[in-house]
């Protein structure tokens, strides 16, 4: 566990993920990563009255990976689209108490998959046009691993 | 629970009786290189450390062995210190794709200084081409570097036939056999071996020790240079206490090798047969030319740091993997992709190193433990 430094509250969110699975037929959904750099990720959401109400993940990756999916679901839980929005790859690491260096980019994806599954709702119901969802951080396939 | 330690590739615990050994040359200090009786009881208990590990190797005698501070160290003096001293012959090194990263940075370094390097690719179980490599071999070709098997797969090279080979065009060969020495028979004679590393860790002897055997007639150049200690290619005063322990450790492992390795085989078949029972599980490396003590595999759809965490955190058993995840530099590992993983597959790798301390009892806790742990990884995965 020390050899890469991962810290009590990561470990807590590796060994017992919250939130994992799936939501048929969500209202919104997000997939970010690229297996080829070892990290996918993809979130569900369902939303009413505005608010996340209900929110899954499923993710390949390495240990921080995973407790980033479970961390950044468990902060979106019950959040307004608007504030959820804000959450940022800094705002997830601080939670889990800070990630190795060399983790900070390449398995901190959990607030680009939240974002695109936010994105995909309001595309859904008309608020945004699809074009405007597609932002740099969700373009990860086709970029070198650990350089975005 | 009571923990399952699998990782002894890259760490093994040091043998009580080479501990034991060692311990003595604690309170009988002294420099081996003084003339006072301390310094000669010293020296006499390095030339029993160096005859010992000469004969673990059926060296010529105890003078080709060159202790350095690790193998690392010992492949920088063998791959540095032989293509610096015999530049006039050739400037082309060549080397397998799947060296150890201490074998292939030298060689890469040496490359700034005009030298030019090759490598030989292997085949999907890790062997070398040999056909390729006689083609490689030019008349500038000054020093060949191969393992003798490989710490990540586990596969074992026909170090004989490449020698072979490579001595018919008059060059050098230098024979990483950190992984191997101690676990199968290495004979520098027989295999006609210039230069071969060996790790006192890998024995069960102390950390920070190693040996570089360099052939009689084989001329190299220091790395080190200061007081002219081992025949003055490894200056800097010996490490008595760890170089002991490494000694008494060889001696052990040329009495009991043989044995302890027919002791592990069945429980490293065993393991692999059952965990390719699970689905989409494969096997790295070859099946039978394999170090007795290695079992390495990849799952796909799972990530190969997640798999030894949850190992190590759910089951206490300790692995190691490949994954480029779980490295300082996240790049996936180079003897994956030189086997032809893509990879994403390579990022699922997972290796079992076998050791004093495993015994067949422990069979059924590892084989449960790794399919909970490939289970519960994907139930989580995103890939399908």
């Amino acid at each position: 566990m020390a050899q890469i430094g991962y810290s009590k509250k990561v470990m807590e969110h590796f060994m017992n993920p919250k939130n994992v699975g799936v939501i048929e037929n969500p209202d919104g959904y997000g997939k970010v990563g690229n297996p080829v750099c070892g990290d996918l990720m993809e979130i569900f959401i369902n939303v009413k009255e505005d608010k996340i109400e209900d929110i899954k993940f499923r993710t390949f990756g390495c240990g921080s990976a995973i407790a980033v999916s479970s961390m950044v679901t468990e902060m979106a839980k019950g959040k307004s689209l608007d504030e959820a929005m804000k959450i940022t790859r800094k705002d997830v690491a601080d939670e889990l108490e800070g990630l190795p260096p060399q983790k900070m980019h390449c398995s901190n994806l959990g607030a680009d998959a939240l974002h695109a599954a936010i994105k995909d709702y309001w595309v859904k119901i008309g608020k945004i046009k699809p074009e405007e969802a597609k932002t740099e951080e969700e373009s990860q396939e086709g970029e070198a691993c650990g350089t975005h | 629970m009571c923990g399952i330690y699998l990782d002894h590739q890259s760490a093994c615990p040091v043998d009580p009786r080479a501990a034991k050994f060692a311990e003595g040359f604690q309170r009988e200090f002294g420099n081996p290189s003084a003339l006072h009786s301390r310094g000669l009881a010293a020296r006499v208990a390095l030339e029993d450390a160096r005859a010992k590990v000469a004969q673990l190797i059926n060296a010529e005698g105890p003078e080709t062995i060159i202790f350095t501070g690790g193998a690392t160290e010992a492949n920088n003096l063998a791959i540095r210190g032989l293509a610096q001293r015999n530049a006039a012959k050739g400037k082309k090194l060549l080397a397998s794709s799947i060296e150890h990263i201490s074998v292939l940075n030298p060689l890469k370094d040496l490359k700034k200084m005009g030298f030019d390097l090759s490598l030989v690719p292997v085949d999907c179980t890790g062997i070398i081409d040999l056909t390729l490599l006689e083609s490689m071999i030019s008349k500038d070709t000054v020093l060949t570097s191969l393992m003798y098997a490989n710490g990540e797969i586990g596969t074992i090279q026909p170090i004989k036939e490449a020698s072979d080979l490579i001595h018919e065009k008059g060059m050098f060969l230098h024979v990483d056999a950190a992984a191997a020495c101690g676990k199968i028979p290495v004979d520098v004679q027989q295999d006609n071996i210039d230069l071969l590393t060996i790790s006192s860790n890998d024995l069960y002897g102390p950390q920070g020790a190693a040996a570089l055997y360099v052939k009689p007639g084989v001329r190299i150049q220091p790395v080190i240079f200061g007081g002219g200690q081992e025949r003055g290619l490894r200056a800097g005063t010996e490490n008595l206490f760890a170089l002991a322990g490494f000694g008494e450790a060889a001696r052990l492992a040329k009495q009991e090798m043989a044995e302890e390795s027919s002791r592990l085989r069945p429980i490293r078949d065993d393991l692999i047969k059952e965990i390719l029972k699970i689905e989409d599980a494969y096997l790295t490396g070859h099946a039978t030319k394999r170090l007795p003590n290695h079992a390495s595999f990849r799952f796909s759809r799972i990530e190969g740091e997640s798999i030894l965490l949850t190992m190590d955190a759910m089951f206490n058993i300790q692995v190691s993997t490949g994954s480029a995840c779980s490295s300082r530099t996240l790049e996936p590992s180079h003897v994956l992709l030189a086997i032809g993983l893509k990879h994403e597959e390579a990022h699922g790798s997972m290796v079992m190193t076998l050791g004093k301390s495993n015994h067949p009892d422990q069979i059924p806790a590892i084989v449960a433990a790794v399919n909970q742990t490939v289970q519960r990884l994907r139930a989580i995965s995103a890939m399908h």
